[in-house]
């Protein structure tokens, strides 16, 4: 569709720096251009949760679980953190939920708080002498806290041992369920954004890039690198304590491999370091692996097959590539 | 007068002494030039001045404070600022936000008023005095994408914001051209006009000795010479170790 009279124009702007600052809300255009991706999703996942049935509104939930676990995880490796041990975290997080709620009778409004803060604080306690580490040895600690700590209530029998704690207190209803949990991964979500990209965050991207220049340039690592690991932890205990109220249930299954794998997986295909990608990639795998139920065996089949088409198909991950293509779009603009 | 008092630094790996017992007083607003061949134990002995490695013994006095057994950290936020041989940037960063991370220092904080304004604004200042130019799109490309001759110069604007009184600079001359070599020696004259303290290791010796007020020779691991640059080029020994016997 060529016009007399007009020129096609890029909508993006090369200095990136410029639309991220007070000129964005110059023009209706560079509003509307900032808007509609952030808008799309919100819209699309509140009208989801309103109209699907309870059985799809669970898996809402759990995707927003793992979204949130997934945003946490791409968060700590943006500040050089390789997690193998999202579940340390969350399993924390829940059993301090949980113990609160069984033992003192604490409601949810007050437990999640609660576990949220401690747990974030107690996870970062137990971390800080492996902040020095770096790559993979910091990762093979955080895999292997969380199994021990797994084998330790199995061996001691604490807090209900093998079986756990059953019978906690729920939600009122669903939709209280719902609010809370989609609120709160869309203020994650884009409170960690914004986090990242001010001055402040901008040293947890250096310290990723590189410990020893950010060290040469006079910062304090480790301090950063603890206070990344109490941000980071503190969404995971969040997602712990939830779901605790949510199954009514803690025991040793919330340190499974499951809650440390499937966020990296999610990271993976939705896109590293963008934040918003591993919880796109969250909201892809996990409805995903609910669609794929009805093969039953099968399903693990299907499910690594689109993994496996994903990363070779994506290597940049999905919301790179729609960032990219959003990036690239032009507009008709009138020549004056 | 020394700011820089070096005593006796010595470090070992493995049976190989890598730098052995070197001791150096740096003047105040000089430029201490250090040469010798590959291997000879200059960037260790950079190392154990910032802090990244710890010698077996010796002692490091900065204004008459002991150094040995700080973080690099606490070092760079003393004032001893510190470029590296490879060049380190953050590379997902564009170039004006790399200057952000040592405005963030807590050195440049406790300056008045270097915890408040437009941080952006400071590092663009800082980034053309280097030479980025301003008006291009060059300060706002990510640190991945600009050649080698701008990643060298970023390492000299960090030093710059962090407002280091001592410089420590590894090789920076290394992988320019003659062109670009020649645009950056204006700003290192500049930054002793300024009353900084320049410590250069250098391969570039004809560039190195036009501005050097004093050069140290290394070979293996020891200080073979020290003196004026005039004298170093004259030295029969300095000539055998490094610049070859035939000449």
């Amino acid at each position: 569709m060529t016009k007399e009279n007009y020129r096609k124009e890029r909508i993006d702007r090369c200095i990136k720096a410029r639309s991220d600052d007070i000129y964005a809300i110059s023009s209706k255009n560079e509003i509307f251009y900032l808007l509609f991706p952030r808008v799309i999703p919100i819209t699309a996942l509140a009208i989801l949760a309103l109209i699907l049935p309870l059985y799809w509104q669970k898996v809402i939930i759990s995707a927003c679980i793992f979204a949130m676990l997934a945003v946490s995880w791409d968060f700590l490796s943006s500040c050089g953190m390789l997690s193998l041990g999202q579940a340390l975290f969350f399993g924390i997080g829940s059993y301090i939920a949980g113990i609160l709620n069984h033992y003192l009778h604490l409601p949810f409004y007050i437990t999640i708080p609660f576990a949220t803060i401690f747990g974030g604080l107690f996870s970062t306690l137990l971390l800080l002498p492996v902040v020095r580490l770096r790559g993979i040895y910091f990762a093979m600690v955080t895999l292997i806290l969380p199994l021990m700590l797994m084998r330790g209530i199995e061996a001691t029998r604490i807090f209900g041992g093998n079986e756990g704690i059953t019978g906690l207190s729920p939600f009122p209803n669903i939709w209280v369920e719902l609010i809370i949990i989609i609120t709160a991964m869309w203020v994650t979500l884009f409170a960690l954004r914004r986090f990242i990209s001010s001055d402040y965050g901008l040293i947890f991207v250096s310290i990723r890039d590189n410990d020893r220049a950010t060290m040469a340039s006079g910062i304090n690592i480790y301090a950063f690198k603890a206070q990344a690991l109490f941000i980071g932890s503190c969404i995971c205990a969040f997602c712990g304590a939830f779901m605790t109220h949510s199954y009514m249930f803690t025991g040793i299954p919330v340190f499974t491999m499951e809650f440390s794998i499937l966020p990296i997986a999610a990271s993976a295909i939705g896109g590293i370091g963008s934040l918003a990608g591993p919880l796109l990639g969250a909201f892809v795998l996990v409805p995903l692996s609910e669609i794929l139920r009805e093969f039953g065996t099968l399903r693990v089949v299907f499910y690594g097959l689109v993994l496996v088409i994903c990363v070779v198909a994506l290597p940049e991950g999905i919301f790179h590539y729609l960032s990219r293509k959003y990036n690239e779009m032009e507009r008709w603009v009138k020549i004056e | 007068m020394a700011i820089l008092e070096i005593r006796n630094l010595t470090k070992s790996f493995g049976g190989i002494k890598a730098v052995d017992d070197v001791s150096v007083d740096v003047l105040e607003n000089t430029l201490l030039g250090i040469i010798g061949p590959n291997g000879s134990g200059k960037t260790t002995f950079v190392n154990m001045i910032t802090g990244f490695i710890r010698p077996d013994k010796g002692s490091v006095r900065f204004k008459g404070k002991e150094l040995i057994g700080l973080t690099p950290y606490k070092i760079t936020n003393m004032g001893i600022g510190r470029a590296f041989q490879m060049v380190k940037p953050f590379f997902h960063l564009p170039a004006f936000k790399n200057i952000i991370v040592p405005l963030s220092s807590d050195r440049v904080k406790a300056t008045k008023g270097g915890g408040f304004g437009d941080k952006d604004a400071i590092a663009l200042d800082i980034l053309e005095e280097v030479g980025f130019e301003r008006d291009s799109s060059v300060p706002y490309k990510t640190a991945s994408v600009l050649p080698h001759g701008y990643l060298k110069r970023l390492e000299l604007a960090r030093l710059i914001a962090l407002k280091a009184e001592v410089l420590i600079l590894d090789e920076l001359f290394s992988g320019l051209s003659i062109a670009e070599v020649t645009s950056i020696v204006p700003i290192i004259e500049k930054l002793l006009v300024e009353g900084k303290t320049i410590i250069m290791i250098e391969h570039r010796l004809k560039e190195l000795f036009r501005i050097a007020d004093n050069v140290i020779v290394f070979n293996f691991g020891k200080k073979i010479k020290e003196g004026k640059p005039k004298e170093i080029l004259e030295d029969e020994e300095v000539k055998k170790a490094y610049l070859g016997v035939e000449v």
